[in-house]
């Protein structure tokens, strides 16, 4: 067994038939993990004994056939709240947190007898999109060793790809589930604002966060998004709308579908190689019977500056809470409170997050407001009018994920702007609330390119419709990498 | 905007409003960084936003205006007491211990 040649619905199959039992899953995963995870460092922590004697009570109680999930291993970003179980967000402020609450994410995983195995390796607080910023641990591409995961869910992306776990579940702010999905080759899905209940995320923007599954296949991502997926009375911007099935669509069908090609998305800030793997993928959507029309997003452009006033003025006002006091890392040998604010949050914190407190801090403050973070505020509202233009005529956007495929470790790490700008294809998504999903689309190179799919909000269903059809018409989810995929 | 959009000076009152603290070598190089991200910001003044409303959070048109869980205090149990305060750092007598409050450096500050 190897989640190479199985998927949810077969591994699910087994376990319903009894071929399989949840701790025999559960033991081999952990062989597994053993085996290909020091070369690789997807995970902070392993959940071994707790996930042993959940997979037990699982198997002794009979797998639930109506639930795909019962029995089968997940893993979790290390920014999700998981009770008595070590949340870090990869930062040396929440080394030693032991969370008194699980997520409703969690909660719901729980509920549905998925067994967690472990914590996923990240950029801290989920800043940063290669996982380089990550206060604990440096994560390496399964494809390239020598190349980031991305990130910041990058452990997350890289725990799929290296076929350690068949769904983890990441979080995405500006980028940070589809682009280390795109860096991996694996399906990352970032739901529409409000899909997902944020209520255990550690936040970091809290108009911009989203909680989604990575998995390797389009049809176990929307399966993992169907059990995570409702309305949470814990947070107050969870939508009430009713959850549709998410397999339900997963025809293959996709004749008369009208897809938006934005030309922004595909000018000479791409790489040449990414634009050649997004041609053919247009090329394979045409074949398929859709149409794809060239569309212009005009603002996309100013959605890296507009995000990182936003999105950084959110994490300063988020992250005042770490104060040394109640939680979370308290400096020594301090004199005062003040000191011990301060001397903790400084000593406390890497310099990312630093840096995002102060751009934050700066954009919020006396006589800066109205030029910074109003202004982006009010730019944010034209990016989201572009897209309802477009969404007018269009049932869906296509374009790639990322200017670049994955990076050289230690490449941008020490140029912030060259980082940031990663992100210029998928924050107008975020800065919109709208679904996003990275589905393989090819290679350059060698390197896993990915293309992207934006819909409308609340309608993830269109993009598992086109992103079936396109998997089950080409073969690029089922190549693997080198390391973890030799198995 | 200014030419000079960031300066030391101006990091440092940013860095006292966000309880951080540089050393001069940090200083330098978090002012660096910071000079060029803000002037990559500047951009934005070149978009005409002239009656554009600003968006600050997204809303969804199955949530009412205030949607809010009912203000009830939940009682908590002793376990979960314990739990919480094994996250602190330092304890006593199943209280969060925290360094006086009154300065006791003597530096006058």
């Amino acid at each position: 067994m190897t989640y190479f040649d199985q998927d949810l619905t077969s591994l699910h199959a087994d376990l319903v038939a009894k071929k399989l039992t949840a701790v025999d899953l559960a033991k081999t995963t952990f062989v597994n993990m053993k085996q290909v995870d020091p070369e690789l460092g997807a995970f902070l922590a392993l959940n071994e004994d707790a996930a042993l004697k959940r997979a037990a009570e699982i198997d002794a109680k009979g797998i639930d056939p109506d639930n795909v999930l019962a029995g089968i291993p997940v893993a979790v970003k290390d920014n999700i709240v998981t009770k008595g179980l070590t949340t870090t967000a990869a930062s040396k402020m929440l080394e030693h947190f032991v969370p008194v609450y699980d997520a409703t994410v969690v909660e719901k995983l729980y509920a549905s007898d998925a067994v967690i195995v472990g914590k996923n390796n990240m950029d801290e607080f989920a800043m940063g999109g290669s996982t380089e910023n990550s206060a604990l641990k440096l994560t390496h591409n399964p494809w390239d060793v020598s190349r980031v995961p991305g990130g910041s869910s990058g452990g997350s992306a890289v725990a799929v790809a290296s076929g350690q776990v068949p769904v983890a579940f990441g979080s995405d702010t500006g980028g940070s589930i589809r682009q280390p999905a795109a860096f991996n080759g694996v399906v990352g899905m970032k739901p529409t604002y409000g899909r997902v209940s944020r209520w255990g995320l550690i936040a970091f923007a809290s108009s911009l966060d989203q909680i989604g599954p990575l998995t390797r296949t389009v049809k176990d991502n929307a399966a993992a998004l169907n059990v995570i997926a409702g309305y949470d009375q814990h947070d107050g911007t969870a939508s009430k709308r009713a959850v549709p099935d998410f397999t339900a669509g997963l025809d293959g069908d996709i004749k008369g579908m009208k897809i938006g090609l934005p030309k922004e998305y595909m000018d000479e800030g791409i790489d040449p190689k990414v634009r050649a793997v997004i041609k053919d993928a247009v090329k394979k959507f045409e074949e398929l019977g859709a149409t794809v029309e060239e569309v212009s997003l005009p603002h996309s452009r100013y959605g890296v500056s507009a995000y990182y006033i936003i999105a950084s003025s959110e994490a300063s006002s988020n992250l005042q809470r770490f104060d040394g006091i109640r939680y979370g890392f308290r400096a020594e040998d301090v004199k005062n409170l003040e000191d011990v604010y301060v001397r903790s949050r400084s000593e406390g914190f890497g310099d990312e997050v630093k840096r995002r407190i102060m751009l934050g801090t700066f954009s919020l403050s006396a006589g800066y407001y109205d030029a910074y973070f109003h202004k982006a505020g009010q730019v944010r509202t034209l990016i989201i009018d572009d897209f309802k233009r477009v969404f007018d005529k269009y049932d869906m956007i296509m374009g790639p994920v990322t200017p670049t495929p994955a990076f050289k470790i230690g490449d941008e790490i020490s140029d912030p702007i060259t980082m940031y700008m990663n992100d210029v294809l998928t924050i107008p998504v975020n800065l919109a609330g709208l679904p996003g999903m990275s589905v393989p689309a090819g290679f350059a190179d060698g390197l896993p390119v990915g293309l992207q799919l934006i819909g409308k909000r609340f309608d993830e269903s269109t993009l598992y419709k086109a992103g079936y059809a396109f998997e089950q018409a080409t073969d690029f989810h089922n190549q693997t990498p080198k390391v973890g995929g030799a198995n | 905007m200014a030419e000079e959009r960031i300066n030391a000076e101006q990091v440092q009152h940013v860095a006292g409003l966000a309880k951080l603290a540089f050393t001069p070598d940090e200083l330098g190089t978090f002012t660096g960084q910071l000079e060029k991200i803000i002037g990559m910001f500047e951009e934005l003044s070149t978009v005409d936003t002239t009656d554009v409303p600003a968006t600050m959070r997204l809303s969804d048109d199955t949530l009412g205006e205030n949607n809010l869980r009912p203000d009830k205090a939940v009682k908590s149990d002793e376990a979960l007491r314990q739990a919480l305060l094994a996250n602190a750092p330092e304890k006593a007598n199943g209280l969060i211990k925290v360094p006086a409050i009154i300065d006791e450096s003597g530096d006058g500050e």
